[in-house]
């Protein structure tokens, strides 16, 4: 691991045992604040000033480099390039997915992934063309953060990481083994890793364009909106699409 | 006119009556949750593959085609109210109805973007756990096309005969619960007036920027 993985680790390790002591802590919150009752996201993210802080440098990062040079990607580079690209780094993904199903103990759609992964490593030279969706055989994507949520994990406080975006600390903790497993970790030498992991995420961002556009112009607050949604989503994740409710209230049935 | 013509003319007639009856038969009896949601979404994407203009974004003919095939089947106004959460009941009919419309456009816009994006997807149904019974239920869909099968649930209600749609789940996130969050801070700061503001201002600057 390299120096700046093994800052981060350090630091995980850092707020992975702030947020043990402030969950032994913590103290009812009807009790606190009867008032202002808070949300399910206020809840998860004790963080908040700390993470809106990373956000915004992300969101700074993102006007003045990251979105300019994925509009220029998009513009120059044709469709079915881009998504040779996207198919690319979704194989070696892919390839990891089977591994997390069968760490949960999902041995039939393990089987399918690896499928999947083998198909289009060979026949769809490695991994360029999606030949197993064609096939039938569709994309089950699961990571070292679902499987340890599987494992039961709980996500802990929402983090929100520079560059890298929205997380929580069991995701940024699977984060660096989930990387480990991309090409660019995956190649030899600090300045092809580093090329790697620019068109990935240059290719992934330009993937993304219109889902920012859209977000600018249905969220009220942008960062409380990426953290409810990326929260409700990992649980759902985690439960393969079928979580159980939350043990709270549902606001349909007013307090007073 | 000979006798034979005459016969001929009317088996045709009941030909014509039995096939129309076949045919309003089935909109007569109760249609279960999950045919209901399957027609509605095969109705919405055929819509969108016959229809250049919804494909190019043109936001008249996506709010007439919401209003023909989709809001029939929602209660719109349960959908605001559990969004707004525990503020509903102290807001009057009339702000009420604005939050109902200002919601309803918001919501159409998103809904606009997703629309954009069909080309060959199909839906598919998963099977329900649900006791016919019931009276509120869950059905679970999946859009399948391209890459990862995106998630689509609806929670219905029964409203008498039919059903009617009061929230959607969209990979994973379920829109009321989504907003449910937004809307109680800017009550807390503004009040209901305060959320139908800034409703209406994030709904006309959307609209002038095309």
């Amino acid at each position: 691991m390299n120096a700046r993985g093994r800052l981060l680790s350090a630091a995980l390790v850092l707020a992975f045992a702030t947020a043990a002591g402030a969950a032994e802590g913590d103290a009812p919150d009807d009790v606190d604040a009867p008032a202002a009752r808070q949300s399910d996201g206020q809840r998860a993210d004790p963080w908040e000033p700390f993470n809106r802080k990373v956000f915004q440098f992300n969101d700074d990062l993102d006007e003045a480099i990251v979105k300019p040079v994925a509009k220029a990607y998009k513009a120059l580079l044709p469709g079915f390039a881009r998504t040779g690209v996207t198919n690319f780094f979704n194989n070696f993904a892919d390839g990891w997915s089977a591994v997390n199903h069968l760490l949960q103990g999902k041995v039939a759609s393990g089987m399918e992934m690896g499928r999947r992964f083998t198909w289009n490593s060979t026949f769809g030279v490695f991994g360029l063309i999606d030949m197993a969706s064609e096939m039938g055989l569709e994309r089950q994507s699961e990571d070292f953060g679902q499987t340890l949520g599987r494992w039961g994990f709980a996500s802990g406080p929402f983090l929100v990481l520079p560059i890298f975006g929205a997380s929580t600390v069991r995701d940024a903790i699977a984060l660096p083994l989930d990387r480990s497993m991309t090409p660019g970790a995956l190649v030899h030498g600090g300045s092809n890793r580093l090329a790697i992991f620019s068109l990935e995420l240059t290719n992934t961002r330009a993937d993304f364009l219109a889902a920012t556009r859209l977000l600018d112009e249905i969220a009220f607050d942008r960062y409380s909106f990426v953290r409810d949604a990326y929260l409700a989503r990992r649980r759902n994740l985690v439960y393969d699409g079928d979580p159980p409710e939350l043990p709270e209230a549902p606001a349909s049935a007013p307090a007073k | 006119m000979d006798k034979r013509t005459a016969v001929l003319k009317k088996m045709l007639k009941l030909w014509t009556l039995l096939v129309a009856l076949a045919a309003v038969g089935p909109a007569l009896a109760q249609t279960a949750p999950d045919e209901l949601v399957r027609q509605i979404s095969n109705d919405v994407i055929d819509s969108v593959k016959g229809d250049k203009a919804i494909q190019a974004g043109d936001v008249g003919r996506i709010n007439a085609l919401v209003d023909s095939k989709v809001m029939p089947y929602v209660n719109f106004q349960r959908m605001t109210a559990s969004a707004v959460g525990r503020y509903w009941r102290s807001a009057s009919p009339e702000q009420q109805a604005r939050l109902q419309q200002e919601f309803k456009t918001l919501l159409v816009r998103t809904y606009s973007g997703a629309l954009r994006e069909v080309k060959d997807q199909i839906v598919q149904l998963k099977p329900m756990r649900s006791n016919p019974a019931d009276a509120e239920v869950v059905v679970r869909t999946e859009v399948k096309g391209k890459g990862d099968p995106i998630q689509l649930d609806y929670r219905l209600e029964k409203a008498g005969d039919s059903w009617k749609i009061y929230d959607v789940n969209v990979m994973g996130v379920w829109l009321v619960d989504q907003y449910r969050n937004s809307f109680a801070q800017e009550i807390g700061s503004n009040g209901i007036d305060g959320l139908i503001t800034k409703l209406t201002e994030r709904n006309k600057a959307a609209a002038s920027k095309g």
